[in-house]
Parts: structure tokens; C-alpha cells; sequence
């Protein structure tokens, strides 16, 4: 009867969850877990850490160097250093781990997701340890990552699994004979393949013989080995998973489906609860699939059963089972009203789960966009460094939520996933929350290192994703569209230069106010010229355009610009304010009146309009190209003594060969040696000086000549 | 009105605030806008302030369209880009004389004189700029170029700031030798300036971005610390041609004297740089570390109050005509902060207004002609000039005065001796003084009220003044009268005809000769400026001034 309190969960209103609820706390969870352990780092740190102290569960966090200052760190409420930066010598160090765990009298340890979250063997080490591993029995574990071991099994509990050919019988004839049991189109893949390499996609019968020699032969020239496994194709497969909880008592309850289809190199983007165009019973069926997956291994806790969805079909396929918490399951709780920490948490105290099936509903739509530290326009190129400014969308409890393990100023380090936030929001159907998303993401503000933020903005405004027409295959298939050519629009060009202006007159300003002199009309009265009009032309690079803007100072804080040096002048004019952590550029060109957020770091001015992030890229002064011909140009062939002094020593003699830096010969002045060395590749002419030798300062000692290369 | 002047940016970070007190020592009135004598006013002196713009901004193009493009396609930034580039980004510039040589060669143009000078702020401290305009006939000094260089090195001297030379001349103008080379206040007193400044601490950095030769060569060679841009600079007593000549050395003008020489070999030049913009860099990096401080000498107030009224209300206030009076006070209301006056001796001498005020804050003593100087107005100013000067207050001199009174009560009222005293009293004050011409400045009232001859800091005009011994007209009368006279003398006919033909060219010429144009040609003033701009040139000079201690004043004999 312990539960009371919790039962009253799914009539929430707004499901959109969390820490408000008035929950009385199980005693057997402040009895039995008082102090748990978080192995883990970033938001997934965070975020167990805030449900286990609304439960009145200390938690103890462990850190590896770079992690010092980190988030995760402050808000437990004890922190151990495990080691230095890598995973593999920190986070993944199951000895250590262990050890925190005792010292710090843990009765139990949450492994997050990654590092030792799947861990088969530290789930063990836990339990010899008589420690509480928050999550499945390491044989689950075990049998769900072996793929072949899972796939058994499903079979075996009637979990549809993707029809396939994995046989010894390699001749064309068998294989022609399974392909026809299996169903066209089907894929013919190499045993031993990757990379594409023996892959082929056969749609109709009449075509497989080919393709399966000529796989073959691919597959024993790329590989050595001819073996191959025939597959059902599937047509822009969808990835949807379904969330189990399991207890130890025999409970399996599913919290409906996901769509987690929009990836890039097999990591998702976007993800969506429930799945679009999912009927009734399909999600039943998924639903109640997944139970039994979860059922037939023994599942104890949270998972995730993952399925491929054939749209064309509407079937689905068995895939993997993911024996963690899933970084997207904030979606869940989203439209569900549940805490899956919570739920984590009295599974692992041995508790009942705290509803039954029937008593689980779901209501609204969920997105989460996970922003990452990364270059979308650069094949994705994961970035690390600094994020010098970051502004995050006001979240409350209710329809937006921000999960995130940095604050401005810290540091995404290379050691890890590069993964800044995942932005989790909530509708009252799809495409409310499609809105709140969209809106929401304009709040999301980060200069100092690339993010996908942009990029994400593009995707679901995408007429295909605001459609639901997801699959896994979506940002190849519409790769011109997302990545269209960008072109930075005037007005935002007026506002960069208007910003670089104001962001001059703020620093006048400042610096002038420190003076014995603050008001000196020298630093208030900006670019002023008498009788005529200031000119000045700014260069910009965005989007890998040169931009030219050409401003008028025509009258105090009035200017006139030109782009480009066509089109109008236009009359621009405006403020910059301090707002929060950034400044906001107001900016008045005509009758308009805009809005931007700004920020500069070094030479790359950030504009933050309504609709998207522009990067201005301030060109550095071409004086600093050429710096280099500030050194007096000498002739390299002849090596001059630098000083007045004596030759000490020569250490080449002619017709010697001599590379760049090899020293030539020591002079001697002052008591001090100065090794004259060779200024180029080359050949040594002639010896102009013998030992013992006085040498006035720049006498030429000895002649090279430049080898021919 | 878009004239007026308001620091919207300013005015959001609350550093200068707007506020209303002391009403009992603001002054002015609202204008009525649109009584016709206001909107006659206001665009008859709206003219002249559009032609003047028209005038200045065909000057700041500089030389020929072609001597412009051959200077550019050199990878040379033109004068003002230098000076732009020198100065902080946002730092005004407060141009000398851009008017200099304004139709003064007959049929030779040089505009501004083919040199640009004024003061702007490098790494925030106030410099005088002087920077050679190579566009304009290559760059060489006519007799008006070495005036204005002279005339920028004594507002160096006299404030205190440091001097940066923009060179890129090619030496005196051989056709004007005679009037450039010898005398006094020719060429060579400007490196005797240089010397002397450099002895009494102000920097003297020289910038070389293009040939200096013969006396030019001393520029940088005076200077404390000098840049050249390679490839381009070059110093050398002779050039090429004259080492030819005397020689018979065939050398390149690189090889007599370029950059790469004259920092490795003869130590003539200190740092190299690469181009226009990094020898820029140069000197702003060597303005730096000059480790100069600015102490304050003044009071500077802690907030900065605009007018209350509209500035361009001056148009419709003062107008052109010089004839039609107006209270001076309504002037002085839009020049300084919050429109606080206080003015002292209001009640005697009223043709000469006194009193104090602030501008940008900082503390100004004004003497503004409301009329005709008498005796008393004469008394007042002496005595309010050594209040300033004994208190370190600046002094703002708003001239329009057709002279002291003239006439048999006038005289017996000893003018001549209490107008003597405010000329010893301007004359030895040794406050800054500044000094704006906003309409006539005739004879002796020139003197008294700080005239070019008294030394001012800064001499501005505006574009309505005239200046002139006395009226045209007056003159005219004067000479005709004196011509009538040896007409009778001789017993001849005097007709009116005879008089008009005597006196059309006198005033003519008087009025040729009284504008600020022809004035601001010859340098009689440091630049005609626009009245609305009033307010910030005396600001930015006053900094300016600001930045050389206030000395004690001692003053000569007071006749009594």
C-alpha cells in the first residue's frame, strides 16, 4: 500500500511530468537506498541525480580530470575522482567505481547510459559486491548483446524477427530456394562484410542469380571469403522502439512506442513519442511484442526492444533490446506523466512496478532534439572547446524541459559524446509540439563551437517531417534540401555592421568612464567629422561569401549602408542592450524594428534572428598575412656572421651537403657561442673563413647553393 | 528635426542623463518655428551651411580622379583612409582648416591645402595629426602647406599632444620656392618645432608611407620614433635624379633609401612595416607606450546634460543678416549642458554677456558680444577674463561685434583705455581660450574678443561671419568722404554717380575679402564650421586643451 500516492499519476492533466508531484517516498526505498552511485557523466548524471533527490536518495558522482567543475559534479552531493580524461581509464574503470561505491557506503550504482550501462560483467561485479546494479541481471544483458543469441529467442517467444538466410548452404540453387521462402525485394550481403562491400538489393527474382554471383565475387576479392546471408529489404525502414519496465515480482508493462527513425551515421537526432501514423493496433501490437520480448529473457527493470518498421507493409521487426535507460526517454515520461528514474529505482529495491498496464496511458506529443557539439556541414564532424556563450529556452515542468550536463563557459570535451542538451517538449498533439520545438530552438543560443542546432531547425521544418513521413534513410534523402546553399539576407548583413559599430561605441564608452575624463566628447561623439560624412567599409565572410558594407556615419548614431556596393543606401539605426548574458541588437532599418541577440568571440560576430543563427566571420587584416616580408629579405645562400667575434669552429667544409638548420660553423664572441646555420637546402660553395679566424658582424663566412629539387 | 543632437546610446547605458534643475540659471526660450522671420532665418543660414558641406566634401575627395587612382592601384590607402585607420574606430577627428588654400592660387587647386591636419584619439589619447596628401600635386608644400603644418604644430605645442606625421611628400614646391624655404615661419621651422617639442616631452612619431626628400627627410629623421612601410617609403636627402646630377651614381630610389636601408643599414628608420595599414598598426602601437597620463585640471562634472533646446534653432535665431540683432544668450542656451548659464554682471555693461557654464561637462567661462562695446561692457569683460584666468577656466569668446563705441561721449568716456584693458586682460590670460566667430568681427572688437592676433587655442568661424578692419560700407563712406574732400580741394564736381563708382568696388572687395572662405584660405582661423556643431567642437578643443596644465596668468598694466 505503499504505492498510494503514485497511483494517481496517469490522471495527470499535463503530462508532461516530473519532480511536482507530491510523492510520499517508499520506505523501502529510503531503507534500503539511502546513497546511491552514478557512474556516469553529462546530463544523464544530472538528470538521475534530480529524481533520487526529490526522493530524499543522496547520490554520490565521480569524476575524471577534466570533469572537475562539471554540472554532475555540483549537484551531487559527494563526488570522487576516478582518473585521468579517457573512459577507459575513468568512467569505465570498474575497480574504481566499485571502490567509490564502498567508500562512500552506496547502496546501490545507476550506470546512466554508454560507458558501463550494458556491462555484463561489472552487473556481476556489482552483485559479488553486494551492491545494487540499477538496471538487468547480467545474463539479460548478456543475452540481448549477443545478436544471434537475441534473435533465438525472440523466435522462439513468436517476436517477429527479420526473415533472413544465414545458412551453410551457399549454392545458388539453395540460396534461390530460401531467397523464394523469404519474399522479394530481399538483400544479399557478404558474412564477412562492411562498408557496402558484397552488398546487393534484389527486387525481383529474375535478378538474383546475378546479383549473387557477382556479390560473391565482390565479397572473395574484398574479403577472401564468398560466404553470404540473405536478408529481407526494406524500403525506408522506420526505427521504432517500445519502452518495457520489468520488476522482480513478474510485472511487464509497457510505456509505448518511440520514433527514433531521423539519424545521421546511426545516431539519432530527433525522436518522437508516440510514433506518427501508427494506428490503434499496430501500437497495441507493438506494445504487447515488446512485452513478451521483454518477458521471454526474464527482463527485470528498464529497457528499450527496438523493431524496424516496414512502412510499405506496416510490419515490424524484432531489431535488439537495449538493457538501459535509452537517452531519449524523456519523450516517454513526457507523454506518459511517469519518472522512469523513479520507476528505476523501486525495481531495483525489489518494489512492484508502480502501475499496472491498463493503468498507463499516454496523452499529447513528444519531441527531444539532441544538440550536439558538432559541424552538420562538415559531415557532421563532432567539435569539441568551449562554449563561450550558451542561452538556453526557459524551461518549466509542464511542456518544455532541458536536459543538459554543461553551463556556459564550460568545456565539451573531446573525451566524450559531444552531446551539449537534449531539448524535450510537449504538445497536446504533434504539430503543437512541432511548433513549441521549433519556437523553442530559437531560444537555443550557443557561440564558441559549431552545434547542429541550425541544423535541426531545417529538419523539422522539413514539409516531409512535419508530414511524419520519417525513416531512417530521411537526411540522404533529402540532402539538397537540408543543406541548400545559405544566403545571408541584408538586413541581417545591416545588423552585423550596425553591431560591430555599437560594440566600438560600448568600448569607448567603457574605457572612457575609468578616466579622469568620462565624458570627453572624443570618446562619446563617434566618428565625427567635421562639415562632411565618415565612411567606412566593413568585410564580413558568411556562408563562405565575401560581404563588403559600406557605412555613412550621416548624422549621431545614424547610418547609412550599402551592401556590396549595389542596391540602396539604407538608413539604419538602433540599440544595443545588455540582456542576460548577451547583448540584444536592436536594430531600425525604414519603418522595421528588429530583434536579434548578439554575440562576439574574438573574430566571429554570432546574430541570433528570428529564424536562425548567422555567423560573421570578421576577416583578419591582410598586414598579418604578409607579416612574414617583415623579415628583411637576405640572401639565403650566403650565411653571414652575426656578430663581430672569431671563428671557433667550422663544421662543414666545401662541397658539402647541408639541409635547412644544419649548423655551418661556431663563432665566438663575448664568451658566448653562435652557431651559424644554414638558411636553405644546398650544396656548400665555398669556405670563406678558416678557424681562429676575426670576423667584422655581417662578413659573408661561407656560400651555399641551393640544391635543385 | 534631424539636427538635433541626441546620444540615444548614451543615453541607454544612463551615463548621461537628462535632467531638469537649477531653473534658475537656465536660459533661452522656445522658439517660435514658424514665424516667418525664424523660417527666413533659418534657411538663409541653412544655405550657406548646405554650400559649405558642398564645398568641404569636394575637398575631402583630395587630388585629380587620376592622381587618386594611381596612388590607390599602388596598394596605398589614401590620406584620410590613413588617418581613419590611425585613429581609434570611433574616435572623431576634429579637422584644422579644411578650407586652406580654398581659391587661393588663381587657377591651382589644393585642396585643404594639400595637407590634412587636426586631432583625433590613437589608443585613446588625443593626438595631432599631420598628414601629407600625395594626390595633391605629389604631395608638395605650397607656402599655405607649410602655414597649416606650422599652425598644427603650435596646437600641438600649446595643448600638450603628441604628433603623428603622415608622410608622403615630395618636398617644397620649387615653383614657390621664395616663399616656402627661408623666412621665419617657413619649412624649417617645423623641424625646429619638432626639436623643441620633443624637448619638452610630446612625442613626435613619424609615419613614412611614401617618399620624403631633401628638408622632408628630416620629418622622420626629427622624429622620437619612426615607421616606414617597405617597398614604398623612401628617405634621402637627394634623390635619384640630384645623386645623377652630382654624382653620377646610378641607384634606384630603394636602394638610396628605402625601408629595408634605412632599418637595417643606417638605423634612420626604427620599425618596418609592411603596408599602409600595419605601419599604422606601428604607430599606434608606439602611441601606447608613451606612458602618457591625463591628469585633470579642472572640475569635470558627473553627468553631461544636452540643451534643452533644439540646436538647430540657431539658424532661425541668428540668420544671415549681421544687421538684425538677437539675444546672444539664445546662442549660448544651445552650446551649453542642460542650457545652465550663470551669468555674472547681468545687470551692467549688457552689450557683453558673461557667466559661466559647463560643456561635456567641463568648466567654460563665456564672453559674448550682445551689441556695440562701451566703456562699462569693456570693464565687465576685463574684470570676468581674470576671474576665469585666476580660477583656471577656460575661456569660450563667441565674437560678433562691429567695435567698441565710437563718438565724442564715447571717447571722453575713455574707451580707448577701458577697451585697452580687455585686451591686456585676453592678451595675458593664460587659460585656453577659444574663440568662435558667429557674426561680424570688425576692428579693435576683433582684439578684444580674441581675435586671431591674441592667440587663441582654437579660432573657429562660422559660415555667416565677416571679418574685416571695418564694414565694407563704413570704409566706403570713409574713402568717399576723404575723396569728396580733395575733389572740393581741388575744386572739382563731385557727383553722385562719382561716388556710387567709387564705392561699388571698395564694398565689393570688403565683402570678397570679409568672407570666412577667404579667411579660412589664408589660415586666419582653425575652420569654418557648421553653427549646429558648435557644441561638439568646442567640446572636442576643449579636451584637447585639457590635455596641458593650466599656467598662472600674470597681467600687464591695467590703465586706469
Amino acid at each position: 500500500m505503499h504505492l498510494t500516492g503514485k497511483i494517481q499519476i496517469p490522471i495527470l492533466q499535463c503530462s508532461m511530468l516530473i519532480s511536482h508531484r507530491n510523492l510520499h517516498v517508499s520506505k523501502v526505498i529510503s531503507g534500503q537506498f539511502n546513497k546511491i552511485l552514478i557512474a556516469n557523466r553529462g546530463e544523464i548524471a544530472c538528470r538521475v541525480a534530480r529524481t533520487a533527490k526529490r526522493l530524499g536518495v543522496k547520490t554520490v558522482a565521480v569524476y575524471s580530470d577534466v570533469d572537475k567543475d562539471s554540472l554532475h559534479v555540483e549537484q551531487a552531493d559527494e563526488a570522487y575522482f576516478i582518473g585521468p580524461a579517457p573512459s577507459n581509464q575513468s568512467y569505465l574503470r570498474q575497480d574504481k567505481i566499485i571502490s567509490v561505491a564502498k567508500k562512500s557506503k552506496c547502496q546501490a550504482i545507476h550506470p546512466g547510459y554508454g560507458f558501463l550501462s550494458e556491462n555484463a560483467e561489472f552487473a556481476e561485479l556489482c552483485q559479488k559486491e553486494n551492491i545494487t546494479f540499477i538496471g538487468p541481471s547480467a545474463d539479460a544483458i548478456k543475452n540481448m548483446g549477443i545478436k544471434s543469441t537475441s534473435k533465438d529467442m525472440m523466435i522462439k517467444a513468436g517476436v517477429p524477427v527479420i526473415a533472413g538466410y544465414h545458412g551453410d548452404a551457399q549454392s545458388n540453387e539453395s540460396l534461390l530456394l530460401e531467397a523464394r521462402k523469404m519474399g522479394f525485394p530481399l538483400m544479399i550481403k557478404a558474412v564477412c562484410g562492411g562498408g557496402g562491400k558484397g552488398m546487393r538489393i534484389v527486387l525481383k527474382e529474375s535478378e538474383f542469380i546475378e546479383a549473387l554471383e557477382s556479390a560473391k565475387t565482390e565479397s572473395e576479392k574484398a574479403f577472401g571469403d564468398s560466404a553470404i546471408l540473405l536478408e529481407r529489404y526494406i524500403n525506408n525502414p522506420r526505427h521504432i522502439e517500445v519502452q518495457i519496465f520489468a520488476d522482480k515480482h513478474g510485472n511487464v508493462v509497457h510505456m509505448f512506442e518511440r520514433d527514433c527513425s531521423i539519424q545521421r551515421r546511426h545516431q539519432k537526432i530527433i525522436e518522437e513519442a508516440p510514433a506518427p501514423g501508427i494506428s490503434e493496433n499496430l501500437r497495441s501490437d507493438l506494445g504487447a511484442t515488446a512485452v513478451r520480448a521483454a518477458k521471454a529473457v526474464g527482463y527485470i527493470g528498464a529497457g528499450t526492444v527496438e523493431f524496424i518498421m516496414d512502412c510499405d507493409r506496416n510490419s515490424f521487426y524484432f531489431m535488439e533490446m537495449n538493457t538501459r535507460l535509452q537517452v531519449e526517454h524523456p519523450i516517454t515520461e513526457a507523454i506518459t506523466g511517469l519518472d522512469l528514474v523513479e520507476w528505476q529505482l523501486y525495481v531495483a529495491a525489489g518494489e512492484e512496478l508502480p502501475l499496472k498496464q491498463a493503468q498507463i496511458n499516454f496523452q499529447g506529443h513528444a519531441f527531444e532534439a539532441r544538440i550536439y557539439a558538432e559541424d552538420p556541414r562538415r559531415n557532421f564532424l563532432p567539435g569539441a572547446g568551449k562554449l563561450s556563450y550558451m542561452r538556453i529556452p526557459e524551461a518549466n515542468n509542464e511542456t518544455i524541459r532541458v536536459e543538459t550536463g554543461v553551463r556556459e563557459k564550460d568545456e565539451v570535451s573531446i573525451h566524450y559524446d559531444p552531446m551539449i542538451a537534449k531539448l524535450i517538449v510537449w504538445g497536446k498533439d504533434r504539430e503543437e509540439a512541432l511548433a513549441i520545438l521549433k519556437s523553442k530552438l530559437n531560444d537555443y543560443n550557443i557561440a564558441g563551437l559549431n552545434t547542429n542546432i541550425e541544423f535541426i531547425k531545417d529538419l523539422c521544418s522539413h514539409s516531409n517531417f512535419r508530414q511524419g513521413q520519417v525513416h531512417t534513410g530521411f537526411i540522404e534523402e533529402h540532402f539538397q534540401e537540408l543543406f541548400r546553399k545559405l544566403h545571408v539576407p541584408n538586413e541581417v548583413v545591416a545588423q552585423a555592421a550596425l553591431a560591430l559599430i555599437l560594440y566600438e561605441d560600448t568600448h569607448s564608452l567603457r574605457s572612457s568612464f575609468t578616466t579622469s575624463d568620462p565624458f570627453s566628447p572624443f570618446a562619446t561623439e563617434t566618428g565625427l567629422r567635421l562639415n562632411h560624412t565618415l565612411t567606412r567599409t566593413f568585410s564580413f565572410n558568411v556562408c563562405n561569401d565575401d560581404i563588403k558594407v559600406e557605412v555613412k556615419y550621416v548624422e549621431p548614431e545614424v547610418y547609412s549602408m550599402r551592401i556590396n556596393q549595389i542596391g540602396p543606401w539604407r538608413r539604419v539605426t538602433g540599440t544595443l542592450r545588455k540582456k542576460e548574458n548577451s547583448l540584444e541588437l536592436c536594430t531600425e532599418v525604414g519603418e522595421t524594428i528588429t530583434k536579434t541577440r548578439i554575440i562576439k568571440i574574438y573574430n566571429k560576430l554570432h546574430l541570433f534572428t528570428k529564424d536562425r543563427e548567422w555567423q560573421f566571420n570578421i576577416p583578419p587584416i591582410k598586414f598579418l598575412h604578409d607579416l612574414t616580408k617583415c623579415q628583411i629579405k637576405l640572401d639565403p645562400c650566403k650565411a653571414l656572421s652575426p656578430i663581430p667575434g672569431f671563428v671557433e669552429k667550422l663544421c662543414v667544409t666545401k662541397g658539402d651537403a647541408v639541409k635547412i638548420g644544419d649548423a655551418l660553423l661556431v663563432i665566438n664572441a663575448m664568451k658566448m657561442e653562435h652557431i651559424v646555420r644554414a638558411s636553405i637546402d644546398g650544396i656548400v660553395e665555398d669556405v670563406l673563413c678558416s678557424t681562429g679566424d676575426n670576423v667584422p658582424k655581417d662578413k659573408i663566412l661561407i656560400k651555399l647553393t641551393q640544391s635543385v629539387s | 528635426m534631424m539636427l538635433r543632437k541626441r546620444n540615444l546610446f548614451v543615453r541607454n547605458l544612463r551615463y548621461i542623463t537628462r535632467m531638469i534643475h537649477d531653473e534658475a540659471i537656465t536660459i533661452g526660450s522656445e522658439q517660435d518655428t514658424k514665424s516667418p522671420e525664424y523660417q527666413e532665418n533659418y534657411v538663409q543660414m541653412k544655405c550657406l551651411v548646405d554650400k559649405l558641406k558642398k564645398t568641404v566634401e569636394k575637398i575631402v575627395e583630395g587630388g585629380e580622379y587620376k592622381a587618386r587612382e594611381r596612388h590607390v592601384k599602388k596598394g596605398k590607402l589614401l590620406p584620410r583612409e590613413r588617418i581613419n585607420t590611425l585613429l581609434d574606430a570611433t574616435s572623431p577627428f576634429l579637422e584644422f582648416s579644411q578650407l586652406a588654400g580654398f581659391e587661393l592660387y588663381n587657377n591651382e587647386e589644393v585642396p585643404a591645402g594639400g595637407i590634412i591636419t587636426g586631432i583625433g584619439r590613437v589608443e585613446g589619447t588625443e593626438c595631432v595629426i599631420i598628414a601629407n596628401d600625395p594626390t595633391v600635386k605629389g604631395g608638395t608644400y605650397y607656402p599655405i602647406t607649410v602655414k597649416k603644418q606650422l599652425r598644427a604644430q603650435e596646437i600641438a605645442e600649446e595643448n600638450h599632444l603628441p604628433c603623428i606625421y603622415l608622410v608622403d611628400s615630395g618636398g617644397a614646391n620649387l615653383s614657390r620656392q621664395d616663399e616656402v624655404f627661408a623666412d621665419k615661419m617657413h619649412f624649417g621651422r617645423s623641424f625646429y618645432n619638432q626639436a623643441i617639442m620633443s624637448s619638452n616631452g610630446i612625442a613626435q612619431i613619424a609615419v613614412v608611407m611614401g617618399s620624403c626628400t631633401a628638408g622632408g627627410a628630416y620629418v622622420p629623421a626629427m622624429a622620437d620614433e619612426n615607421i616606414i612601410v617597405g617597398n614604398q617609403g623612401t628617405i634621402f636627402l637627394a634623390g635619384p635624379p640630384l645623386v645623377k646630377a652630382s654624382t653620377g651614381e646610378d641607384v634606384t630610389a630603394e636602394d638610396l633609401g628605402g625601408a629595408a636601408l634605412h632599418c637595417r643599414t643606417s638605423g634612420v628608420t626604427d620599425h618596418y612595416a609592411v603596408d599602409d595599414t600595419h605601419a599604422l598598426y606601428l604607430a599606434r602601437q608606439v602611441v601606447k607606450d608613451l606612458n602618457r597620463q591625463r591628469p585633470m585640471h579642472v572640475n569635470v562634472d558627473k553627468q553631461v546634460d544636452i540643451p534643452l533646446y533644439p540646436v538647430d534653432d540657431i539658424y532661425g535665431i541668428v540668420g544671415t543678416n549681421l544687421k538684425r540683432p538677437y539675444d546672444v544668450r539664445e546662442v549660448i542656451a544651445r552650446i551649453v549642458d542642460g542650457s545652465r548659464f550663470r551669468e555674472f554682471k547681468a545687470q551692467y555693461g549688457e552689450t557683453l554677456v558673461t557667466g559661466f557654464a559647463k560643456i561635456y561637462g567641463y568648466p567654460v567661462g563665456i564672453v559674448a558680444n550682445n551689441g556695440v562695446l562701451f566703456s562699462q561692457s569693456a570693464l565687465k569683460g576685463t574684470h570676468f577674463v581674470q576671474l576665469c584666468a585666476q580660477r583656471k577656466i577656460p575661456l569660450i569668446f563667441l565674437q560678433n561685434i562691429t567695435g567698441f563705441m565710437v563718438g565724442k561721449d564715447a571717447e571722453a568716456g575713455g574707451i580707448a583705455k577701458n577697451g585697452a584693458k580687455l585686451v591686456t586682460a585676453v592678451a595675458c590670460a593664460r587659460v585656453p581660450k577659444i574663440t568662435v566667430m558667429i557674426g561680424g568681427s570688425y576692428g579693435a572688437g576683433n582684439f578684444g574678443m580674441c581675435g586671431r592676433a591674441y592667440s587663441p587655442r582654437f579660432l573657429y568661424t562660422w559660415p555667416n561671419a565677416k571679418i574685416s578692419v571695418m564694414g565694407g560700407e563704413q570704409a566706403a563712406d570713409v574713402f568717399a568722404q576723404i575723396t569728396k574732400q580733395k575733389y572740393i580741394r581741388d575744386g572739382k564736381q563731385w557727383t553722385m554717380e562719382e561716388e556710387e563708382n567709387l564705392k561699388r568696388p571698395l564694398i565689393e572687395r570688403f565683402e570678397r575679402q570679409g568672407s570666412p572662405y577667404y579667411a579660412s584660405a589664408r589660415l586666419w582661423d582653425d575652420g569654418v564650421i557648421n553653427p549646429v556643431d558648435t557644441r561638439v567642437v568646442l567640446g572636442l578643443s576643449l579636451s584637447a586643451a585639457l590635455n596641458a596644465p593650466i599656467p598662472e596668468s600674470k597681467f600687464g598694466i591695467f590703465r586706469m
